[in-house]
């Protein structure tokens, strides 16, 4: 039998059922690899004993036949982003050392109520504030991957991000799966660096409560897992229709699992044509023609459109979202919880707080957002962005006339070595170029691995649906996935 | 619409982050890097296009205005850097 810790989630949630092993076990199995593994750095708080304690409630359930369905016993890490009671909710931040909740995220509840066991909390950028994890106040996390050959081979190389320690977990086996979140690319960069699918659900189907916020109306959790099926288990746990968040949408969460017929027969499958990009490296065209022809062998259809404002989504995007975020990250101010650094007076103890709680990138953000909204700015650059968003919706509005769904590459590269870009924020924020226009359109999108660079990296293909098409989505992955038929390991 | 380091001083007092003199001018270059980056918005046409104020289509709900918690100062004061006798200890504001 393979080991525990290399089972998908829905293996292991059969294996379970069955008796073959208990979902104790199971667990101890990630705890041990969690322990063998800790040069990654991709826990920031591993929660053993609460792992254990859960594993146990789950036996207990499914020896008295009441398992909760197939998340029961399935051991998980956890984004620090999300608030979970009485454990460590960092953000990845200085300011918010020490920082225990008192509240459950709705979307850690919702897999807690599903029966999944908490391995720990995971690395991330700075309150999800980058694209290689390298802004964590815990330090970076490492990729389990190595380049083969090339300059980067031997070299430490990043996760991506921001949930960089999800998607490192899920790849180097030390959690079943894990929840992330995007604002940008925030789970689905990561998972294609790190060669597993990532997930981001239609802006509005998980709940942000209790999710520290970054960008509120770009921010989003989804699952990041091994394969496309075990995304649709974790989805269907964490969605729902939550009344503590005034955006999260009234739909019923359908079985997304059921939706992976394998059968794309007549789907429209949009090819944009802005998305060829000047400097995108050979493989990545080369793996984005793969896909295409994956797609078209299963019988789908393919059609060439266009989105003519993809462009502009970036730098739109680092406005919206600064904006946002330097209101969101007004309320670290010293006073209610986390680090407290005293001044002479009031005033200064939130400036000392600040400069010393906040990282760089954090900072620069917090400041770019204060400019642009402030008086004699907003309406050049924070309405022009906003103006500018609705521009790329309508881009992608018309484009579902004639496609249901749409691929494009999921990044411009394939893991890049640690150290690299670090001093160079607009090459960093290059790594979203792909996966921001769909952030801004508040659309479904998903990446997953579909093949190799030619130094032995994972690469991934993305794609991006109508809202609440997570069904159509999921389908479609399904068949690249199993197309591409990507079995190799970190 | 470059910054000086004054803006940038007068940004960081606004956001109420210190910045040490000597790091005025390099942010200033970085803040201004980035904002000649974004300029490059000025190119689209937004004449006619409505502001979003909301990704999601959807219209806003409204809750019931009734009471859903309250009782909870223990919870709400348990991760103060300072409190006592159930409050919140801030420096003084007033003289």
């Amino acid at each position: 039998m393979a080991a525990l810790t290399d089972l998908t989630i829905a293996q292991a949630g059969a294996g379970l059922d069955k008796g073959e092993f208990t979902a104790r076990e199971l667990t101890d199995a990630y705890l041990s690899a969690m322990e063998a593994a800790r040069s990654l750095n991709a826990y920031i708080g591993e929660t053993p004993e609460r792992a254990q304690t859960m594993a146990d409630a789950s036996d207990a359930r499914r020896a008295a036949g009441n398992a909760a369905g197939p998340m029961d016993g399935i051991p998980l890490a956890i984004k620090d982003l999300f608030c979970t009671e009485g454990a460590l909710s960092t953000a990845g931040s200085h300011i918010l050392d020490g920082f225990r909740p008192t509240y459950e995220s709705t979307v850690t509840q919702n897999l807690w109520d599903a029966g999944a066991v908490m391995l720990g909390k995971v690395n991330m950028d700075e309150f999800a504030m980058g694209s290689a994890n390298i802004t964590s106040h815990y330090g970076p996390t490492l990729n389990p991957w190595k380049a083969s050959s090339g300059d980067n081979a031997g070299k430490d190389l990043v996760p991506g991000g921001s949930s960089g320690g999800s998607a490192a977990a899920v790849a180097a086996r030390i959690a079943a799966g894990a929840t992330g979140t995007d604002t940008g690319g925030s789970i689905r960069q990561p998972g294609a660096f790190c060669g597993i699918v990532g997930l981001k659900p239609t802006y509005g189907r998980c709940s942000r409560w209790g999710v520290i916020a970054f960008a509120s109306s770009l921010d989003q959790a989804g699952p990041l897992a091994r394969t496309v099926e075990d995304s649709a288990l974790m989805l269907e746990a964490m969605a729902s229709f939550d009344p503590k968040d005034s955006t999260s949408v009234d739909l019923p969460v359908p079985s997304y699992a059921a939706a992976l017929t394998g059968d794309i027969r007549g789907l429209r499958v949009g090819v944009p044509a802005e998305y060829r990009m000047d400097g995108t490296p050979p493989e990545i065209e080369a793996l984005w023609q793969k896909g295409v022809d994956w797609l078209r062998d299963a019988g789908a259809e393919i059609v060439d459109i266009s989105l003519p404002h993809t462009k502009y989504a970036l730098p739109a995007y680092y406005i919206v979202a600064p904006a946002e975020a330097s209101s969101n990250l007004a309320r670290y101010d010293g006073m209610r919880y986390g680090l407290r650094v005293d001044g002479e007076d009031l005033t200064e103890t939130y400036e000392r707080t600040r400069a010393e709680g906040f990282g760089h990138e954090v900072k620069r953000r917090v400041m770019i957002g204060t400019y642009v909204l402030s008086a004699g700015y907003y309406d050049a650059y924070y309405l022009k962005a906003q103006r500018v968003r609705t521009r790329i919706a309508d881009d992608f509005r018309a484009a579902w006339d004639s496609c249901d769904v749409i691929l494009t590459p999921t990044t411009p590269s394939s893991a890049f070595a640690l150290g690299e870009k670090q001093d160079d924020p607009i090459a960093m924020y290059l790594n979203d170029i792909f996966t921001v226009p769909a952030s801004m359109a508040g659309l479904p999108a998903i990446s997953m691995p579909a093949g190799l660079s030619d130094d032995g990296l994972p690469l991934g293909l993305h794609l991006i649906a109508p809202a609440f098409g997570e069904e159509t989505l999921l389908r479609a992955a399904g068949v690249l996935e199993s197309a591409a038929g990507f079995k190799a390991q970190p | 619409m470059a910054l000086d380091t004054d803006t940038v001083k007068r940004i960081a007092r606004l956001a109420r982050i210190h910045v040490d003199e000597a790091d005025l001018a390099p942010l200033a270059d970085e803040l201004n890097n980035i904002l000649g980056w974004v300029e490059q918005l000025d190119e689209v046409d937004t004449d006619g296009a409505e502001p979003m104020t909301s990704v999601a289509e959807m219209v806003q709900r409204l809750r019931v205005d009734a009471v859903t918690d309250g009782d909870v100062r223990d919870r709400v004061l348990a991760n103060a850097p300072m409190e006592a006798d159930g409050f919140f200890v801030v420096p003084k504001v007033i003289e």
